[in-house]
């Protein structure tokens, strides 16, 4: 097997052995990054040098027999809107196309603590809102498996990565399933943690309440090891889980004896795609043969998840991205050129003699954050900042906010239910596989229809990962998605793993 | 105070806490460092950046709001309001929106002159909110250029909102004293106004006494920029003025105007309208996702309670009645702070003599404060000193006028009162030394004699200035006794 199709887990046996050194491994992935990824377009930078550099200073702290990070040497792509310090982080925006952070997001701390070797940053949806990486203002990203598909999104870049064996760990965040929707399209396994589980300090913010960190990787040991070392708690994050972080490398192994999967009757209705049902129920089967016991259940408050995120995203949206105003960093237009314009639109106003509407012109400040943003943004980030302002704004935010806000808590009770009789819920990670590219850009609201399995897990703040559990006709990968209540993590790793042990879906690449 | 109308005052009034860092981050608070040079990627609301509450700024609402008479609910959060400005990095102010950390209290204030009836002025609410940032606008012709300091960013504010329950300037300037007085013994604030530690935005406006059975509002008015309490007393007047001509003139009341905003401006003594945009803000509240809520105990809030320091009101109240001396008194010695009173009780305790104490601490040592432009705690006779000098003016050692040479020498020195007098060959002089210089005097001035004789008191005047002269030591008082007395035998 080349080194870049090995897993974390074996590169580092293999890196402990030394049987191979961690610059031999990162040279194979920065080879395999050059060889593909002007195809794939998963990076929107590759930090070669930086890369070499920690590669070999890892390698010489094992040699001299010095003690090391979990992660020591293992090669692993961030996504870019995980702030890294003196590197610039863009969130695929023009907006931040040269933010440079003066500090690193605690996870990207953490897993520099962890000797990873951070080989590059994955290219994404603009601010992590969109369902196929295809809103990126700085680059396209193709599925692996079909350059004219669609690799999924927000974490597309993060996703494709894997898939096309660049690199065998990837960071990615989900907010309404930005991490399993694409590691479903791309046939690789994506975890979302509970919320709180991961410090979202210097991750660049979407929706606050909703945004979870979490890995992705090809096997349910990558994962959870990788989990392992990102996760904890953070004092720089209000909102971390201050809970001690469990050693999922540990248990991932153990079988769970008397699994009960629960079965949402309403995942397999209508617009969920044929074949994706048939790989979903085929992995179910496997589950019972292996002795899972599989109950019907239901999430009656399930079908107003998209409703509900698409209320509650927004809001904190357009808060969030108020602070890129230009008037402290990021994407400034030309001032001259503003006023220049503005002052032509004053004179035209004064000759025609419209006095009221010369009151109502911009000031040039306040026409700097408008020309700034409106040159900044991309439509997709425009539509939901104006969603958001719009739902939060004084007489509709009864309406549209508060009500979302207690649909939410029942989505949550719904689950509380649901975990009494059941263990684990399963279904489709996505209604569909992959799709072509361009295919649903002018349709957001079937975009955003992609999301229906995904965004409650996020309302609710619990686990949910996605596995590659089949293909269809057309040779695309199909994702198991399955919850499970808030900080039982484990018992999603093991469940993959049991499933990885017993099928071989995880190890199918495609041809590049 | 009018005839034609009452003035409806009420105040919102901005503290800054005297934390060592910020609301949400660890930078630091200190007032005047080179711009900029107190912030971090928190305060400067750099993408990614996340808020954490400081524990501190919170204890010390909590205790303004037990002295404030504030109900502290278990449970409170944080909201954002969001709008644009360019000291504002973040887009919005973390502030508190529909459940304050505390509400529902009021304030006692008192005229020791009797200018207004005591009363209990209600508060709404009191609750925490971070800072904006300052932006400094360059005047100098043909630039436009805009510079902004975050160093301010993100400083604990708590804003007290009070009832419309003042009827003067005069009732809101002693409301002001009195939450000053109380913030500044609590040391949850320095209060100070020039540094903008403590500001002041008032709303007012009046109620037009009419022959129809139901009064006339005027719009209401809020005022800004007042940086003094003298400028919110002076404010708050002109405005009443202005706002009863213009209801003469335009008949408008506050059903046909919504609140508008004026400026004071302190050079020209006046209220000037500020710019406003047509539509109303929206600020657009929503709890804040990255704040997890406070909860607060009733046993918390009670430890706070019960530690809290003895207030004003209480030591105004405790001297008048403990140490007898008139309310007058004990509201000077109170207004000027912790450290006067401690002194003052000192001297008190010392000395035996509560009004003596009182002259002197008022008279005296506030003069050569005021003259020196030192704080209280600066002065440099202890009351253990000056009680040594007072002691000496009780023994009659010493006349009120030399005591006073004294005193100043004392300030200079850290001598006590009888090596100083004894230096400067101040000595009591016995009875019988009084008697022979009285007799002495007496037999020189026969008119002065006849004078007193006839009942022309100030006579005794003259032999007084006489007999100091022949020994500076003695006490007019006494020596004024013995010549009457000795004139009466004559």
């Amino acid at each position: 097997m080349a080194l870049y199709e090995a897993s974390a887990t074996q590169l580092l046996s293999q890196l402990e052995s030394g049987e191979v050194t961690s610059v031999e491994v990162t040279k194979a992935c920065l080879e395999q990054i050059r060889k593909h990824d002007g195809e794939v377009g998963a990076f929107l930078k590759v930090m070669d040098d930086k890369a070499l550099a920690k590669a070999e200073e890892v390698d010489k702290k094992r040699k001299a027999g010095e003690s090391v990070g979990m992660l020591a040497g293992v090669p692993v792509a961030v996504k870019d809107l995980l702030c890294t310090e003196r590197e610039v982080t863009t969130c695929a925006s023009k907006m931040l196309e040269n933010f440079v952070p003066p500090y690193s997001s605690t996870v990207v701390k953490k897993l520099e603590q962890a000797d990873a070797v951070i080989i590059g940053k994955t290219n994404m949806d603009e601010f992590a809102m969109g369902g196929s990486t295809e809103n990126s203002a700085l680059g396209k990203t193709r599925n692996p498996w079909n350059t004219s598909l669609v690799p999924g999104g927000s974490s597309g870049g993060a996703a494709a990565c894997l898939a096309a064996r660049m690199v065998p760990l990837s960071i990615g965040t989900d907010t309404g399933g930005s991490i399993r929707q694409p590691a479903s399209f791309c046939g690789v396994v994506g975890l979302k943690p509970t919320y709180g589980r991961v410090s979202r300090f210097g991750l660049i913010a979407f929706a606050s309440s909703l945004d979870q960190i979490g890995p992705m990787a090809r096997t349910a040991e990558d994962t959870a090891l990788f989990l392992e070392a990102m996760s904890g708690y953070d004092p720089n994050d209000s909102t971390s889980a201050n809970v001690p972080c469990p050693l999922f490398t540990q248990t991932v192994d153990k079988p769970l004896e008397g699994l009960r999967i629960g079965l949402v009757k309403e995942h397999f209705g209508e617009g969920l795609n044929g074949e994706v049902e048939k790989a979903v129920r085929e992995a179910v089967a496997v589950y019972e043969s292996m002795g899972a016991k599989v109950v019907d259940i239901s999430l009656p408050h399930n079908k107003y998840g998209i409703a509900t995120y698409y209320i509650i995203a927004p809001s904190e949206a357009s808060s969030n991205l108020a602070r890129f105003d230009s008037a402290h960093y990021g994407h400034r237009c030309d001032e001259a050129t503003m006023l220049e314009e503005l002052k032509a639109e004053e004179d035209a106003l004064r000759a025609a003699g419209k006095e009221a509407e010369l009151k109502k012109l911009d000031t040039p400040l306040i026409r700097m954050y408008r020309k700034s943003r409106a040159e900044g943004f991309g439509p997709e980030v425009k539509r939901r900042i104006m969603l958001g302002t719009y739902t939060l704004s004084a007489g509709y935010y009864e309406a549209y906010y508060l009500k979302a806000l207690k649909v939410r808590r029942l989505i949550r009770e719904d689950y509380d239910k649901a975990f009494k009789s059941v263990d684990i819920i399963m279904g489709p990670t996505a209604p569909n596989p992959a799709f072509a590219a361009g295919s649903k850009t002018n349709d957001p609201l079937a975009m955003y229809l992609e999301d229906l399995y995904t965004v409650t897990a996020n309302l609710a703040g619990i686990p949910a990962i996605s596995v590659p559990c089949g293909m269809t006709s057309d040779g695309l990968p199909v994702g198991v998605h399955m919850q499970a209540p808030a900080l039982e993590e484990d018992r999603l790793l093991r469940a993959a793993y049991m499933f990885q042990k017993a099928t071989d879906w995880h190890s199918k690449s495609p041809s590049m | 105070m009018s005839d034609q109308y009452d003035i409806i005052i009420g105040l919102e009034v901005h503290v800054q806490l005297q934390t060592k860092t910020k609301l949400f981050c660890r930078c630091s608070t200190t007032f005047g460092a080179s711009p900029n040079t107190q912030t971090c990627p928190v305060c400067l609301g750099m993408p990614g950046s996340l808020p954490v509450m400081n524990r501190e700024a919170f204890q010390l609402a909590l205790k303004t709001a037990c002295a404030l008479n504030l109900n502290v609910p278990r449970f409170t959060k944080w909201d954002r309001k969001n709008y644009y400005y360019p000291d504002l990095p973040k887009g919005y102010q973390i502030s508190q929106f529909d459940l304050p950390m505390s509400e529902d209290g009021f304030l006692l204030i008192r005229d020791p002159k009797g200018q207004f009836e005591p009363k209990k002025v209600g508060i709404i609410r009191a609750h925490l909110e971070e800072d904006a940032g300052k932006s400094m606008h360059d005047e100098v012709a043909g630039k436009a250029d805009t510079r902004i300091d975050l160093n301010r960013t993100g400083t604990p504010l708590l804003e007290i909102v009070s009832q419309p329950d003042m009827r003067s300037p005069l009732e809101a300037k002693a409301y002001l004293n009195e939450l000053k007085l109380i913030l500044t013994y609590l040391g949850v604030s320095d209060c100070n106004m020039q540094e903008g530690s403590l500001r002041v935005d008032a709303n007012v406006n009046l109620h037009i006494k009419s022959e129809e059975p139901k009064k006339v509002a005027t719009p209401i008015v809020e005022i800004k920029n007042m940086n003094s309490f003298r400028a919110v007393e002076r404010a708050i007047a002109y405005e009443a003025t202005r706002q009863y001509d213009e209801w003469q003139e335009t008949g408008k009341t506050i059903k046909d105007a919504p609140k508008t905003t004026r400026g004071w401006d302190d050079a020209a003594q006046i209220t000037r309208p500020q710019r406003e945009k047509e539509e109303s803000s929206d600020y657009r509240y929503f709890p804040d996702p990255d704040l997890a809520p406070v909860t607060t105990t009733a046993e918390e809030v009670e430890a706070i309670q019960n530690a809290l320091c003895e207030l004003p009101m209480a030591i105004r109240d405790r001297l008048h009645d403990g140490y007898g001396i008139p309310e007058y008194d004990a509201d000077v010695i109170v207004n000027q702070g912790q450290i006067a009173v401690d002194y003052y009780e000192a001297l008190a305790l010392k000395t035996g003599d509560a009004k003596m104490s009182s002259n002197w601490v008022q008279q005296d040592v506030l003069r050569v404060l005021k003259e020196r432009d030192l704080e209280f705690d600066q002065f440099p006779i202890t009351a253990e000193r000056l009680a040594t000098l007072l002691k000496a003016i009780m023994n009659k050692e010493i006349d009120t006028t030399r005591a006073k040479d004294v005193f100043t020498q004392m300030l200079e020195s850290d001598k006590d009162a009888p090596t100083i007098m004894a230096e400067m060959g101040i000595e009591k002089v016995d009875d019988s030394a009084i008697d022979d210089l009285a007799r002495e005097v007496l037999e020189a001035n026969p008119k002065a004699v006849e004078d007193l004789k006839n009942g022309i008191q100030k006579a005794v005047g003259a032999l007084i200035g006489q007999a100091k002269k022949k020994n500076p030591n003695i006490d007019p008082g006494t020596f004024r006794a013995k010549c009457i007395e000795l004139v009466k035998d004559m």
